[in-house]
């Protein structure tokens, strides 16, 4: 998306939501200029922090689950044995919406930072997995055999075919699950914490009835999901260039 | 330079592609291996860049038994041997690069070999500075193969062997690549060995050609095309005869070809 598209987009959001407002009247739906105004006064009022929390969850979880699942699912691409033995597992495991560990992780691990980062990585670990084992399994066997056949032995193929191979695969899976892992990562946040949006959200919208700050929260939350997503795509263009030439 | 001693290889149990099969190669000829699809073409040059092993007996290269890929060897595909995230300049390079990260431990790389990344020489021989930051994907047919080329040759072989490395490409392109192989040869003083199906290509690159058939292949029936490599070759009287002689054979195979694959 360009950046005239955007700010298109960007502008038509916010004349919808002020049409809604002038038609729905009540205070569960405030107007953008106000909410606008109550996020720049939140900001120096703690939301910043709940914002840096959020991010450094997901940050965490995301670094965590690529360094424990492309590893193996490179090894499981590699190895139709090693495939072949765990592949019903992670078939059956794949599908499940992570989302209702959510209990089960929180009674495990209880207060803090712990839970939450966990349930981000199991949504990113499995889909990280499945993918890179993907692309190292479907490597064309030519690619290899020509590689091999300038010398590469196992150590080398790893470094100059399948980890530059992974990293589309892993980069995919980012931008597939981020949006999911945000959104779980609210529900995650309602629990056994007083830090992060999800729960400043909740916070202002069920208990302290501060409507304008509940949407500030929503307005944080969307940002850290739009910002995760460009930069999952600006990374991509970054890191594989050779996937955007024509 | 290559020997093939009692030569045996098969596909699960007895059924054989080779079956004690001799064949020798003198240093710096020009071979094509011509046959039918599934006469074991390609698996014979897998086994000479030793990609396979054999069943039994074994294949000498510089009357070295062959148990793994040999240094000075280089092997071109008909197509998707280039690494589709790296420029023609990395592909290129990609060889030095393998060597470079093992060092000259004698296996990799030869023991005498300098550590360098250097391909601009063979990048201008190829016609390649141009294109030097583009990917595969952005290349013609051609100018893939002759970036393979360029990564093979990078290597300094002494022998190499291709597998159909031409036969997606259109006629002029063909031609042209063709030419520049055996210029190639020439220059770097190369043994090459060449598979292919066609009858016109085995014609123009093989001074010497193996004519493989139905398996399992026992005795090596070698066809002697001295006068090629010769300009003008494709327009010669030789090179219709031969051409002929070659087609022929190959409908030999084919007719007897339902009574052994039965």
């Amino acid at each position: 998306m360009n950046r005239r598209d955007l700010l298109f987009g960007v502008a038509a959001l916010l004349i919808l939501w002020q049409l809604a407002a002038w038609i729905v009247q009540r205070p569960i739906l405030p107007a953008p200029v106000a909410v606008g105004a109550v996020l720049i006064k939140e900001l120096g009022r703690g939301l910043i922090d709940h914002f840096l929390v959020s991010l450094w969850r997901v940050l965490a979880s995301t670094m965590l689950s690529i360094f424990i699942a492309a590893p193996l699912g490179l090894i499981l691409g590699q190895s139709q044995r090693l495939n072949r033995l765990f592949s019903p597992l992670v078939y059956l495991i794949y599908p499940i919406p992570k989302v209702v560990f959510v209990p089960v992780v929180l009674l495990f691990l209880g207060l803090g930072d712990a839970p939450k980062i966990v349930i981000i990585f199991l949504i990113l670990f499995f889909q990280i997995l499945v993918l890179v084992r993907d692309q190292a399994a479907n490597l064309r066997p030519e690619l290899l055999q020509s590689v091999r056949s300038l010398g590469a032995g196992r150590r080398a193929l790893f470094r100059y075919v399948y980890l530059p191979a992974s990293l589309p695969a892993i980069l995919t899976a980012l931008r597939q699950s981020v949006g999911t892992a945000v959104a779980v990562l609210y529900i995650a946040e309602l629990y056994a914490t007083q830090k992060g949006l999800g729960y400043y959200i909740y916070l202002n919208g069920s208990t302290l009835l501060n409507y304008e700050a509940m949407y500030a929260g929503i307005i944080a939350m969307s940002l850290l999901g739009l910002g995760l997503y460009f930069s999952v795509d600006w990374l991509e263009h970054r890191l594989c260039p050779w996937q955007y030439v024509s | 330079m290559i020997e093939t001693k009692s030569l045996s290889y098969a596909y699960g149990l007895g059924n054989f592609i080779f079956k004690d099969f001799n064949w020798a190669v003198q240093q710096g000829e020009t071979w094509a291996i011509l046959g039918p699809s599934g006469c074991g073409k390609t698996t014979l040059l897998y086994l000479l860049a030793g990609l396979r092993l054999p069943s039994s007996g074994e294949v000498l290269i510089s009357n070295q038994v062959l148990t793994r890929p040999r240094p000075h060897t280089g092997l071109i595909l008909q197509d998707y041997g280039l690494l589709p995230w790296a420029t023609v300049r990395q592909n290129a390079s990609l060889g030095l690069r393998v060597r470079n990260f093992y060092g000259p431990d004698g296996t990799h790389a030869p023991e005498n070999y300098l550590p360098h990344v250097q391909v601009d020489p063979w990048l201008e021989r190829l016609g390649l500075v141009a294109l030097a930051d583009k990917y595969p994907a952005q290349l013609s047919g051609g100018q893939r193969q002759r970036t393979a080329i360029a990564r093979t040759l990078a290597l300094q072989p002494d022998l190499l062997l291709m597998d159909e490395p031409f036969s997606s490409l259109d006629a002029p392109t063909r031609e042209s690549l063709q030419n520049l192989t055996l210029e190639l040869q020439a220059e770097n003083k190369l043994t090459l060995i060449i598979v292919t199906h066609s009858i016109e290509e085995a014609a123009v690159l093989g001074r010497k050609i193996l004519l493989l058939s139905t398996p399992p292949n026992i005795q090596a029936e070698v066809i002697e095309n001295l006068t090629a490599n010769q300009p003008e070759y494709r327009n010669s009287l030789e090179y219709l005869h031969l051409t002929q002689a070659l087609r022929i054979r190959l409908e030999e195979f084919s007719t007897q070809e339902p009574a052994q694959s039965a």
